[in-house]
């Protein structure tokens, strides 16, 4: 069946409430409303009140609340309007559910779930346009994914609703409705942790996720044809842990490495990908690890600025024609 | 109780301003309802992008509590923030050309709708996280107190935003430390498409003030006069150092939440109930009848402001972009 990414993400809350009865959703205007962006759409008719939870404009409370009902055995699947709210939630994220097993020294459990739409590219300006990730890819006790594709946004969300640990969930925005993908009818997984190899080559490597896949793949056919540039394209799908077989693995394939995120450069996980690199592959490298990623300041409004901020297909092109001539 | 004192005040207000200064409200009032619709139409021309929310239907909040301020005086706002932008004095060409995300906006273009700030008028920002304000208001109270100034600082919110510990917070501390703040919650009974009863325990917001030792009031929220009396009581208790207020205005927005709110959580009669309240309607009832202002006069004042819209809209449409030199100024002091 063809699904958007936003329906994907539907049929997999869907899915996961008929399975487990400990399911629910909870967030602001997720019942009647079925989210601001419609992932939850139909939840409440299927399930009722009881599992499709809307609450105040109350994060801290969402997220801790979340927490409270996860010890004691719910899965709950909390909603943050747009992942730029997280950070009001920030404390019961990295404070109490990051550090709730091991504060009770590996005999409690924190499954939830955190669904956060990120990313810009739609003129959300500076408060709805965030790719807060890397905040959390450096807390030990939780995991972070990113899907890009239809297929991995309902496997990975099952995977995270199925996993005993607090799953911080990040779905692009600009993807709900722009990709589209013919998925297999019954249940299917994703697991979190393994990188996923779209496109093999031989002459470099391009390492992403989420938002900046499509563009990467589309870049990598560009210069396919115009260069004869073999490209290989690595999409990381979980940014915590990274899978960093796979990352080594194209690494020492090809022995250029551009890294390409729509999270902003300094602090983002590219950094972190580039030491894996060059920690453990340095001998196989040909060229230092390049990186290309959102420029280091705030996303402005105006659309013309936020277009020069962003990544897209045009930059990645040349990037990889500079790494490729290095 | 409340209810009836400021009825009173209302009166005392429509008799006892001078002429002009009825005039001023309602002026400042239809200055927003143009520029809203105007956004409006700039918005489904796709002269203005992204997340835009309409103040509509509540001008009569904005336009009644700060003119109840001095202009040294302090405003913090929401993302709904055109109107208390405009009210505080904001030019509209200058408002407008940053919904355009023109480099000539009020912000530079960067902000957009939620965003717009400007120190020099003392409107100290729109904050699109709800709640976000709060703390910021509280801030600005604690600076002024500091420094012992005659300033007070006008703190505007909806109900979405008493679910958040900001608000609890800042009530709290400006209420211990006795600061010069008016907090002023836009009750419009919606937070997107929740109901305040199901979002708050108690629904008469007002008496939140209580357990925070405040003076809290409701007030007709489409009667501007009756905003007015009530924000100059609390903000003289504010000036005389007494310490903060709680106005509840309860109001309504004649539109979606944001633009692409298709608006399926309330219904037609509701809507229209309300617009016939409509703040404008209302002032001009009361100019015409109770303080005979001829109809002309105020025809000329819509007429007038009809220009100075259509002057925004075209200053905003023919200002540049911001140029990519101005991608990293502003980031840090000093650039
Ligand atoms: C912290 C935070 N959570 C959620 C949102 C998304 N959001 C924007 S406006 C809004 C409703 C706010 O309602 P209210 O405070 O009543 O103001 P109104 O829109 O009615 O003027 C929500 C949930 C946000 N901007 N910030
Ligand atoms: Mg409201």
């Amino acid at each position: 069946m063809e699904l958007t990414y936003i329906k994907a993400i539907n049929s997999a809350l869907h899915e996961e409430m008929q399975r487990d009865e400990n399911v629910f959703v909870m967030g602001e205007d997720v019942g009647e409303l079925g989210g601001a962006f419609k992932a939850t759409e139909g939840l409440l008719e299927a399930f009722g009140e009881e599992r499709v939870i809307d609450t105040p404009i109350s994060e801290a409370l969402i997220i801790g609340a979340g927490i409270g009902a996860a010890v004691l055995g719910m899965r709950p699947v909390l909603e943050m309007q747009f992942a730029d709210f997280i950070s009001c939630a920030f404390d019961q994220i990295v404070n109490s559910a990051a550090t709730l097993r091991y504060r009770h020294g590996g005999r409690a459990q924190c499954p939830i779930v955190v669904r956060a739409p990120s990313g810009a590219g739609i003129h959300g300006a500076l408060f709805h346009s965030q790719n807060p990730e890397a905040w959390f890819t450096r807390v030990p006790g939780l995991k972070v994914v990113a899907p890009a594709t239809a297929y991995d946004a309902k496997g990975l969300l099952k995977s995270a609703i199925r996993d005993n640990n607090p799953v911080i969930y990040f779905e692009h925005k600009r993807l709900y409705r722009s990709v589209k993908e013919n998925l297999p009818e019954g249940d299917f997984t994703v697991p979190i942790g393994v990188a996923e190899l779209r496109k093999e080559g031989a002459d470099l490597s391009v390492i992403t996720y989420g938002g900046t896949l499509a563009p990467a793949l589309d870049a990598a056919k560009i210069v396919e044809k115009e260069d004869r540039l073999s490209v290989e394209v690595l999409d990381l799908r979980t940014l915590l842990p990274l899978d960093r077989e796979a990352i080594l693995a194209t690494a020492r394939k090809t022995g250029k490495v551009l890294i390409v995120h729509e999270d902003r450069l300094t602090g983002g996980i590219g950094g972190e990908v580039a030491a894996i690199i060059c920690e453990h592959a340095f001998e196989y490298l040909d060229a230092p690890v390049r990186r290309l990623a959102a420029l280091d300041t705030h996303t402005a409004f105006s659309p013309p600025l936020e277009e020069v901020i962003l990544p897209n297909t045009n930059k990645i092109v040349d990037a990889i024609r500079n790494l490729a001539a290095y | 109780m409340a209810l009836e004192r400021d009825k009173h005040t209302a009166q005392r207000a429509l008799l006892t301003l001078h002429e002009a200064q009825l005039l001023e409200l309602y002026r400042r009032m239809v200055l927003i309802r143009q520029f809203e619709e105007k956004t409006a139409e700039m918005y489904a021309r796709g002269k203005i992008t992204g997340f835009c929310h309409l103040y509509a239907g509540e001008e009569a909040v904005a336009v009644g509590a700060i003119y109840a301020l001095y202009d040294k005086d302090y405003v913090v706002s929401t993302y709904r923030e055109h109107g208390h932008c405009l009210a505080k004095g904001a030019d509209p060409k200058v408002v407008m050309a940053e919904l355009f995300g023109k480099v000539t906006g009020i912000s530079k273009g960067r902000g957009g709708s939620m965003h717009l700030f400007d120190q020099d008028l003392r409107f100290m920002g729109g904050y699109a996280i709800v709640g976000g304000g709060l703390p910021i208001a509280t801030g600005l109270g604690l600076s002024v107190q500091y420094n012992e100034g005659p300033e007070v600082v006008c703190c505007f919110f909806g109900d979405g935003a008493l679910p958040q510990g900001a608000f609890h917070e800042s009530l709290n501390m400006a209420s211990l430390w006795k600061l010069p703040v008016v907090f002023v919650c836009e009750n419009n009974f919606y937070g997107m498409g929740t109901l305040v009863q199901n979002a708050i325990c108690q629904e008469e917001l007002y008496r939140f003030a209580q357990p925070y030792k405040m003076p809290g009031v409701r007030v007709d929220g489409m009667d501007v006069l009756e905003v007015y009396g009530a924000t100059m009581e609390a903000v003289a208790r504010a000036r005389e150092g007494d310490g903060p207020s709680l106005i509840e205005a309860v109001t309504y927005r004649f539109r979606g939440h944001s633009m692409s709110d298709p608006v399926e959580y309330r219904s037609k009669r509701e809507e229209r109930i309300w617009q016939e309240r409509d703040p404008i309607k209302n002032l001009r009832r009361k100019l015409t009848v109770e303080r005979h202002v001829a109809e002309g006069r105020l025809g000329e004042i819509e007429a007038e402001v009809a220009r100075q819209i259509d002057d925004a809209v075209k200053f905003a449409d023919e200002s540049p972009e911001p140029s990519v030199e101005e991608l990293g100024k502003g980031v840090y002091a000093g650039s």
